[in-house]
C-alpha cells in the first residue's frame, strides 16, 4: 500500500469512528434537554433523575466525540495537503465557521452545564443544555456544507494561474442542495441513534423491574424520537436521493449496480452474484422504485454505469470513473435495512409495552438491548456509501482523490499515524464501552441525591461540596 | 491594513490565546505529581480546570480552522510538514481529554492513578511539542519551491527547537502553578503559591536565551519590544507572587505567554513559514493567503462572533470564580 492507500484508510477509519460518537452527542443532548425541560415543567423527581442519568451517559460519549474531532481537523492538512491547497479558499471557511459558531458554544456550555448544577438559576442551567444541543446541530450543518462541496462543487471558479479553486459565492456553499438535504437526514439519523440507545438501556432496566418510574417515560421518549426520526429519514433520504441523482448520477447507478440505462428501473432489495461488471441476480425486486427514488417518477429513465462511464471519459479524459460497485450496492442497502429495522423494533417495543404492559420474554428484552447497534451500522454504512460512491473523485468533477494526497509525506509517516490512531482508538473504544455499560447498568441516582445536587445557586452556603466533580 | 495582515494578526491572536488558556491547563496536569499527593488533592487540582479545559482547547480548533480558511497554503505546508510532531500532539490531546472524564469512572485506586499519570505525561508532551513546533515555525524549515517541507522529522529537532520546547514546558508549569494558587484555597493554594515563583524564575533562563536567539535570528523592532515585555512580565509575576498577590501573579504569567506569543509571531512576519533553503521559497502572508472574498467573509464572521465567544467564555470564568478547597470535592 502506498501513501494514498494508507491515507484513505486512515481517513475512513478515523472519520467513521468520529461519526460513531457524533450522532450520540447530537441526539442525546436533545434527549437530555427534553428530559430536563419536562422536569422544569412538571417538577416531578422522576424526570430530574432521568436527566441526571442520561446526562451522565451523554458525558461519557461527549469526551470521545471531542477528542476524535480534533484529529479530523488536523488530518486535512497532514494527509491531504494538496487537497487542502486546492480547495482551502472554499472548504476552510465552513470549518472555521463551525469552530467559531458551534464548537465554542458547545464546549463552553457543556462545561457550564456539567459543573453548574449548583451555580446557576435552574432556568439558566436548562438554557445551557439547549445551547449545547443547538451547538451540536449547527456544527453538523457546517461540516455537511463543507462535505457537500466535495459532492457537488458550487459557488466557485477555477483560477488558471494559481491552479486553485476560488470562492465566488459563499451563500451558494451554505445553500448547496446536497447540504440542505443531508443536514436533516443526518439530524434524523442522530435522533434515531439516541432513541435506540434510550430504548435499549431502558429495556435492560425494564426487564429487571428497576426504577420504572424513571425508565418508563424515558422509554416513551426514546420510542417517540426513534419513530419521528424514522419517518424523517425516509422523507429526507428520498429528497437526498433525488439531489444525488442530479448531482452525481454515477452514485445512484452504483447504488443499484445498474449498468445499462433503464426506464422504470426497479430497486432490488437483495441480490446474488458478482456485482462488478453486471447487475447480479435480484432476489426481491420492486418495480420502478429506483426510478422513483432517483427522480420522483416511477417510469423515468435512470442512467446506467456504462453510459456514464463513457460520458465522463469523453468529458474528463480517459480513466475509470466508476466507484467500487459491490461496496456502494451493499452499503446503500445496509444503511436503509439496518436503520429501518431499528425503527420497526422501536415500534414493536412500544406496542408490547403500551399501557403499562410488561412482556416476560427474555428474547424480547435482549433484542431491544442489542438493537442499539443497528443505527450505528446504518450511520457507518451510509457514510461509506456517500464517500466511496464519490470515488475516484475527492471533489466531484474537480479533483481526483489520488491528486489530493500530501506529496511530501512519507510512507513511514502515514503508517505511523494510521497505526497509532487505530490502536489508541481501539483501546478507547473498549474503555468507553465498558464505562458506558457500567453507568447504564447502575441506573439513575435516588431522588434525594438528585435533588440535593440540583438545588440551584448556593449563595453563602459554602460548606456544601460541589454538585459535580471529576 | 490589508486583509492578509489582519488575518495574520488573527491567527497570532488565536494561537496565543490558545497558549495562554490551555497553558494553565497543561500546567495543572504537569504539576499533579508535584503538588497533589493524595487522590483528593489531585481531584481538587483537576476540578479547577474541569469546567473550562474543553472551551480552552477549542481555541486551537478555531486557530486551525481559521488558518485553513485564511491561509490554505500555510495550513497545508505546516500540517503536512510537521506531520509526526502534530500526530504526537494529537495523541496527547486525545488521551488527556478522555482521562479527565474517565479517571473517576473505573474501579479501584490503580485506575485513577494510571489516568492521572496519563494526564501528566500528555500535558508535558503537548506543551513540549507545541514549543518545538512554534520554534521551527519561526526559525524556518526546508521548504521547496512549492513551499512543501522536504526535510525529515529529525531536521525539526535541534538545539533551538528543543530550547523552545523546554521554555514552553517551564512557562506553562509556572502559569499552571499561579493558576492553582489563585483558584484553590488553604494549604493547597499555599503549596502552589510557593512553587509558582520558583518555576517562573527557572523559566527565565531558557526563555531569555531562546527569545533573544529568535530576536537575533529573525527579529524586528516590534518583536524586540514584545520580547522585552515578556521578560518584564515574567519578573512582574515573580514580584507579585512574592508580594502575596495571586491575582496579579496569574495575570502576569498570562501576559508573559501573551507577549511571547505575539513577539514570536511578529518575528515571523512578513513570512508565515520561512524557507531555510532559499528565501525566495519562503511562504509569506501574501503568497499563503486565500482570496480577498473569502477573507472578507471571514472578517465579518470574526468581527460579529468572536466578541460573543469572548463574552460567554468570560462568563464561565465568572460563574466558576470561587476558589476550590478540599472540602468542596464530593466523596
Ligand atoms: C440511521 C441511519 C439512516 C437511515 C435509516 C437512512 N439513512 Fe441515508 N444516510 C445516513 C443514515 C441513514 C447517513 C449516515 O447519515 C448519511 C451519510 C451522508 C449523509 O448525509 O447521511 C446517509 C446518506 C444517504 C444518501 C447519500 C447522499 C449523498 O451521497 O449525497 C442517500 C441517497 C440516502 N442516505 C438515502 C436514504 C434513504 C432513501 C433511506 C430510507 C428509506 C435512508 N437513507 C435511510
Ligand atoms: C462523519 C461522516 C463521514 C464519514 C463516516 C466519512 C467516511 C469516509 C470514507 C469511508 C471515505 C473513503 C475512504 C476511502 O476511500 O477508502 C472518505 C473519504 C473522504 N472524506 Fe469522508 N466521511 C465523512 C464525512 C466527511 C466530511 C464531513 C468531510 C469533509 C468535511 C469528508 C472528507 C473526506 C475526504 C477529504 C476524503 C478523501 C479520502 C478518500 O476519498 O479516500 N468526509 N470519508
Ligand atoms: C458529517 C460528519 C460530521 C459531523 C456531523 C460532525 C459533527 C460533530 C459534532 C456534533 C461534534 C461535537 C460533538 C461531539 O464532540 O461528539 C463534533 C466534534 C468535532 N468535529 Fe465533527 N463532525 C463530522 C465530521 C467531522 C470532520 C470531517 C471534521 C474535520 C474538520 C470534524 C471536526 C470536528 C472537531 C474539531 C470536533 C471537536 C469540537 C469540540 O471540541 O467540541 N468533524 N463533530
Amino acid at each position: 500500500m502506498d501513501v494514498l492507500d494508507v491515507a484513505r484508510l486512515q481517513f475512513g477509519v478515523t472519520t467513521v469512528y468520529h461519526f460513531l460518537f457524533v450522532p450520540i452527542t447530537i441526539g442525546l443532548s436533545m434527549v437530555v434537554a427534553l428530559l430536563q425541560t419536562m422536569w422544569r415543567v412538571t417538577g416531578r423527581d422522576a424526570y430530574l433523575r432521568a436527566t441526571k442519568f442520561w446526562g451522565h451517559l451523554f458525558l461519557v460519549t461527549l469526551a470521545m466525540g471531542i477528542v476524535t474531532g480534533i484529529v479530523q481537523e488536523f488530518q486535512f492538512g497532514m494527509n491531504w495537503s494538496a487537497y487542502s491547497r486546492f480547495v482551502g479558499d472554499i472548504f476552510g471557511a465552513p470549518l472555521a465557521f463551525e469552530a467559531l459558531l458551534a464548537f465554542f458554544l458547545e464546549a463552553t456550555f457543556a462545561g457550564i452545564w456539567i459543573f453548574g448544577w449548583d451555580k446557576l438559576k435552574p432556568s439558566l442551567h436548562l438554557a445551557c443544555i439547549w445551547l449545547v444541543a443547538f451547538g451540536t446541530a449547527i456544527s453538523a450543518y457546517f461540516i455537511l456544507a463543507a462535505n457537500a462541496f466535495m459532492q457537488n462543487p458550487v459557488g466557485f471558479k477555477f483560477n488558471e494561474t494559481s491552479g486553485r479553486a476560488e470562492l465566488t459565492d459563499f451563500w451558494a456553499i451554505l445553500t448547496n442542495p446536497v447540504a440542505l438535504s443531508a443536514f436533516p437526514h443526518t439530524l434524523f439519523a442522530s435522533w434515531l441513534t439516541a432513541g435506540m440507545i434510550v430504548i435499549g438501556v431502558s429495556a435492560w432496566h425494564f426487564r429487571r423491574g428497576n426504577d420504572l418510574d424513571v425508565h418508563r417515560p424515558a422509554m416513551r421518549l426514546g420510542v417517540l424520537t426513534s419513530v419521528v426520526a424514522g419517518i424523517g429519514l425516509v422523507v429526507s433520504g428520498d429528497a437526498l436521493g433525488k439531489v444525488m441523482t442530479s448531482t452525481q448520477p454515477m452514485k445512484m447507478a452504483a447504488a443499484e449496480a445498474l449498468y445499462e440505462t433503464t426506464s422504470s428501473a426497479p430497486f432490488s432489495v437483495l441480490s446474488i452474484g458478482n456485482l462488478s461488471g453486471s447487475h447480479g441476480t435480484p432476489i426481491i425486486e420492486i418495480p420502478g422504485l429506483l426510478s422513483y427514488l432517483a427522480t420522483g417518477r416511477f417510469g423515468a429513465e435512470v442512467q446506467g454505469i456504462n453510459d456514464l462511464q463513457a460520458q465522463y471519459s469523453a468529458q474528463f479524459g480517459p480513466g475509470d470513473y466508476t466507484p467500487y460497485v459491490p461496496l456502494t450496492y451493499w452499503s446503500f442497502r445496509a444503511m436503509i435495512g439496518f436503520g429501518m429495522l431499528a425503527v420497526i423494533i422501536a415500534l414493536f417495543v412500544w406496542w408490547r409495552t403500551r399501557k403499562g404492559a410488561m412482556p416476560q420474554s427474555r428474547w424480547f428484552w435482549l433484542i431491544a438491548v442489542w438493537s442499539i447497534a443497528l443505527p450505528f451500522v446504518a450511520n457507518s454504512t451510509g457514510w461509506i456509501f456517500t464517500e466511496m460512491g464519490r470515488q475516484p473523485w475527492v471533489v466531484f468533477s474537480l479533483m481526483l482523490t489520488e491528486d489530493g494526497v500530501s506529496p511530501t509525506v512519507s510512507e513511514a509517516e502515514v503508517w505511523t499515524s494510521f497505526i497509532g490512531f487505530t490502536l489508541v482508538y481501539a483501546i478507547l473504544a473498549v474503555v468507553c464501552y465498558k464505562i458506558f455499560a457500567k453507568y447504564a447498568r447502575k441506573g439513575p441516582p435516588d431522588a434525594e441525591s438528585a435533588k440535593a445536587s440540583a438545588s440551584g445557586p448556593d449563595d453563602g452556603d459554602s460548606e456544601k461540596p460541589m454538585a459535580f466533580a471529576y | 491594513m490589508d486583509l492578509t495582515t489582519i488575518w495574520f494578526i488573527a491567527i497570532a491572536v488565536l494561537f496565543t490565546g490558545y497558549f495562554v488558556l490551555e497553558g494553565f491547563d497543561f500546567g495543572v496536569g504537569m504539576l499533579l505529581p508535584v503538588l497533589a499527593k493524595s487522590d483528593r488533592e489531585r481531584r481538587l487540582a483537576i476540578n479547577t480546570i474541569g469546567p473550562v479545559w474543553d472551551g480552552n482547547e477549542t481555541w486551537v480548533i478555531t486557530a486551525g480552522g481559521a488558518m485553513f480558511a485564511a491561509f490554505p497554503v500555510w495550513y497545508s505546508s505546516l500540517f503536512s510538514g510537521f506531520y509526526l510532531l502534530l500526530f504526537l500532539i494529537l495523541l496527547a490531546l486525545i488521551v488527556r481529554g478522555v482521562a479527565f472524564e474517565y479517571r473517576g469512572k473505573g474501579k479501584g485506586e490503580e485506575w485513577k492513578v494510571a489516568w492521572d499519570r496519563a494526564i501528566t505525561i500528555c500535558s508535558y508532551t503537548a506543551a513540549f511539542l507545541w514549543g518545538v513546533v512554534t520554534a521551527n515555525l519561526v526559525f524556518g524549515v526546508e521548504l521547496n519551491a512549492e513551499h512543501y517541507f522536504t526535510g525529515s522529522v529529525l531536521d525539526l529537532v535541534n538545539f533551538y527547537s528543543l530550547l523552545g520546547g523546554i521554555t514552553f514546558v517551564l512557562l506553562f508549569a509556572a502559569h499552571g502553578a499561579s493558576f492553582l494558587a489563585l483558584k484553590t484555597a488553604g494549604e493547597f493554594s499555599a503549596k502552589a503559591h510557593a512553587l509558582s515563583w520558583k518555576l517562573a524564575l527557572a523559566t527565565a533562563v531558557p526563555a531569555a536565551v531562546w527569545l533573544i536567539w529568535t530576536q537575533v535570528h529573525s527579529g524586528s523592532t516590534l518583536s524586540g519590544v514584545l520580547i522585552g515585555l515578556t521578560v518584564v512580565s515574567l519578573l512582574a509575576s515573580i514580584g507579585s507572587n512574592l508580594a502575596g498577590k495571586d491575582g496579579w501573579a496569574f495575570t502576569f504569567t498570562a501576559a508573559t505567554i501573551g507577549f511571547a506569543g505575539f513577539g514570536l509571531f511578529s518575528a515571523l512576519w512578513p513570512n508565515v513559514l520561512p524557507s531555510t533553503v532559499d528565501p525566495a521559497y519562503s511562504l509569506t502572508h501574501e503568497s499563503a493567503a486565500a482570496t480577498s472574498y473569502t477573507l472578507t467573509i471571514m472578517t465579518w464572521a470574526a468581527v460579529i462572533f468572536l466578541p460573543v465567544v469572548l463574552l460567554y467564555q468570560g462568563w464561565t470564568y465568572w460563574v466558576f470564580r470561587k476558589r476550590l478547597k478540599l472540602d468542596d470535592i464530593p466523596a
